[in-house]
């Protein structure tokens, strides 16, 4: 395909990247706030987010809900999740070798995936909520997926007003500066931590939100989305929400201009080997500082 | 060593236990016992390629991209260049090498370890299945491929393209390639490398300070290991005869391999192999009892195990046995990852 600046398909494809990266900089931001506070990585956190859009799809579909009142319901319900994988998985394993942490979440990840296997069967299934599209200039873009670029803005904004602003915020942002001092000051990292994995369920039941409207639901979803939500946390330096936003954009660009280029695989693969390559030249990520 | 050889005992021992596996394809039993053997001997192999690694602390979550190398590379030179296995599985080990090496090298330079080790290393299976996927006109894609089959009924065995119809053979090479796999364990076990790598995985500055060349010794372990992965995924494709994108690659098999060898036991010589008798039996037992009426029965038990194991048997089912069994005889090694 020739490459040409004025070519309205071209920029279609850089507008859409665009949104597609307001969507995982969402996905990233709950995964990044839980690394940065407990130093863990959730391999299942695209796994709580399958359960969340199945959450919004079956009180919608099946008991007749209101969306909002699903989608709220949606975000409490992994936000429970996140509690409870805290509580009773990593907890436990808190003082051991850091990679037991993300292994153990390894095995939460196949135990949700096969438990949404049995329960819902492998059938993809979808809302079925369509917003139409919106026209400009001769592009064309889905209502629901600028839904969800504006959803992702004003949460990434919410978020850091409630880091920066609340005292529960300022105690989180503490203990990820000094795990060892804090408690000596008075804040009790065993409470931070069960907020903290309700913050990030929370963040993925709001992310489980946008991707119930964008596409099909499944049990084995979560592998799709997983690798490149952890990709764009390491990206932009894990626990580095900011390094993580603008990381988002970078990837999305990647697939969206490979899918337009070539196919959408050969995308990702440039998404990933750009990753792999960045490892070794900032292995701090885009805006980290190395310890 | 030790703890290792209490499962195997003396040399009698474990030629009787030898001699024992190798009477199987004689007894008379179905092809799909032997088809179950075959399949547990063979991860056996991979699982513990894996662990050459894995047992010092370098979590790799891409062992994936290795496999695939070896089997798609193997199969890819025999369908489209006709070039025998015999041939194509040293080259495919070749190209798994050099890809542990390229991934390797910068990783051990630049001090990437821990979380980053294993996601770099995930990056890299996905990128591996992604290839496979995207050269859909080469590979088949997501649909997978078939060796070009030189057997049939009249012909049951062409050792030209390494294809056998019988079991039995199948068995004997599979054991003999189980075999290798325990050797080359062995050998990296009663080796100076050893040692290195456990200081390493304790204190990897002061081992350098101390004369250990640190990046060249990560390296070494990487590349013996992702070169017998490679060799387990050539092997895995002559012997089924079919792979795609999913199954020798990505993140769910890479993910596997990892949780089989934690659960049978990382730092024991037949831990990994006790992991694929766990996990294969587990997956087949389910599919048994329960036929398909509820899929995914086996993986949520499977997650289940995982959890429960790392919680509270981090070191495995044979490692613990060994553990409880020589703690009153010998004092405790220190092992990497405490």
């Amino acid at each position: 395909m020739e490459f040409s600046l004025t070519d309205p398909f071209l920029w279609e494809t850089v507008i859409q990247g665009l949104l597609f990266g307001g969507v995982l900089a969402l996905l990233s931001l709950g995964l990044n706030i839980i690394f940065g506070v407990i130093d863990v990585v959730w391999i299942c956190y695209a796994e709580l987010i399958m359960l969340g859009m199945y959450t919004i799809f079956f009180m919608y579909t099946e008991y007749g809900v209101p969306l909002p009142l699903a989608f709220a319901a949606g975000v409490v319900v992994v936000a429970i999740l996140g509690a409870i994988l805290h509580h009773l998985v990593i907890r436990p394993i808190l003082h051991t070798e850091p990679i037991n942490q993300l292994l153990v979440t390894g095995g939460v990840l196949f135990f949700l995936q096969g438990l949404a296997t049995m329960m819902f069967s492998v059938e993809f299934r979808n809302l079925g909520v369509s917003f139409g599209s919106f026209e400009a200039g001769n592009m064309f873009f889905p209502v629901s997926r600028i839904i969800a670029f504006a959803v992702s803005l004003v949460a990434v904004l919410g978020l850091w007003l409630f880091l920066k602003k609340t005292y529960l915020g300022t105690a989180i942002r503490a203990i990820s500066q000094d795990r060892d001092v804090m408690p000596l000051m008075g804040v009790s990292p065993r409470k931070i931590y069960l907020v903290t994995s309700a913050l990030g369920g929370g963040l993925a039941g709001l992310g489980a939100c946008l991707l119930v409207l964008l596409y099909d639901i499944h049990p084995a979803i979560g592998l799709t989305f997983g690798p490149i939500t952890f990709m764009v946390c390491v990206l932009g330096g894990l626990g580095n929400m900011i390094g993580g936003f603008i990381a988002a954009f970078i990837f999305a660009e990647f697939i969206a201009l490979g899918g337009f280029y070539a196919e959408v695989e050969w995308g990702y693969v440039l998404a990933f080997v750009f990753f792999i390559v960045m490892m070794f030249i900032r292995p701090q990520g885009i805006l980290g500082s190395r310890n | 060593m030790g703890s290792s050889s209490f499962l195997t005992g003396t040399n009698a021992f474990k030629g009787i236990l030898l001699a024992a596996l190798l009477t199987l394809p004689l007894l008379g039993f179905s092809d799909y016992v032997l088809h179950i053997a075959i399949s547990i001997l063979l991860w056996a192999f991979i699982y513990t390629s894996w662990s050459v690694m894995g047992r010092f602390g370098l979590v790799s979550l891409g062992h994936g991209a290795f496999l695939g190398v070896g089997a798609y590379g193997t199969t890819m030179l025999w369908n489209h260049f006709g070039l025998t296995p015999w041939v194509g599985i040293p080259i495919s080990i070749l190209l798994s090498a050099v890809l542990g090496l390229l991934i390797g090298l910068p990783c051990f330079r630049f001090k990437i370890t821990g979380h980053y080790f294993a996601l770099v290393t995930l990056a890299l299976t996905e990128v591996a299945r992604l290839l496979i996927v995207a050269l859909r006109d080469h590979t088949g894609g997501s649909l997978g491929v078939t060796p070009a089959g030189m057997v049939s009924p009249e012909n049951p065995v062409s050792f030209y393209a390494l294809q056998f119809a019988s079991k039995s053979v199948w068995f004997y090479i599979i054991v003999g390639v189980w075999l290798v796999g325990l050797l080359i364990w062995r050998a990296v076990d009663r080796s100076m490398l050893r040692y290195a790598m456990e200081a390493i995985s304790q204190e990897e500055d002061a081992s350098a300070s101390v004369g250990i060349n640190v990046t060249r010794t990560k390296l070494t372990v990487t590349v013996i290991s992702a070169a017998m992965t490679a060799f387990g995924g050539a092997v895995y494709g002559q012997y089924q005869q079919y792979i795609n994108p999913e199954t020798v690659s990505g993140i769910a098999i890479s993910l596997q391999i990892v949780f089989a060898v934690i659960a049978g036991g990382m730092f024991v010589q037949l831990g990994p192999t006790v992991g694929a008798v766990i996990t294969i039996l587990l997956g087949e037992g389910l599919r048994l009892g329960f036929g398909n009426e509820f899929h995914g029965l086996d993986v949520t038990i499977y997650g289940l195990m995982l959890i429960l194991f790392i919680i509270y048997m981090p070191r495995g089912v044979l490692g613990k046995a060994i553990e409880s069994f020589t703690a009153r005889v010998t004092p405790p090694r220190v092992q990497p990852g405490e």
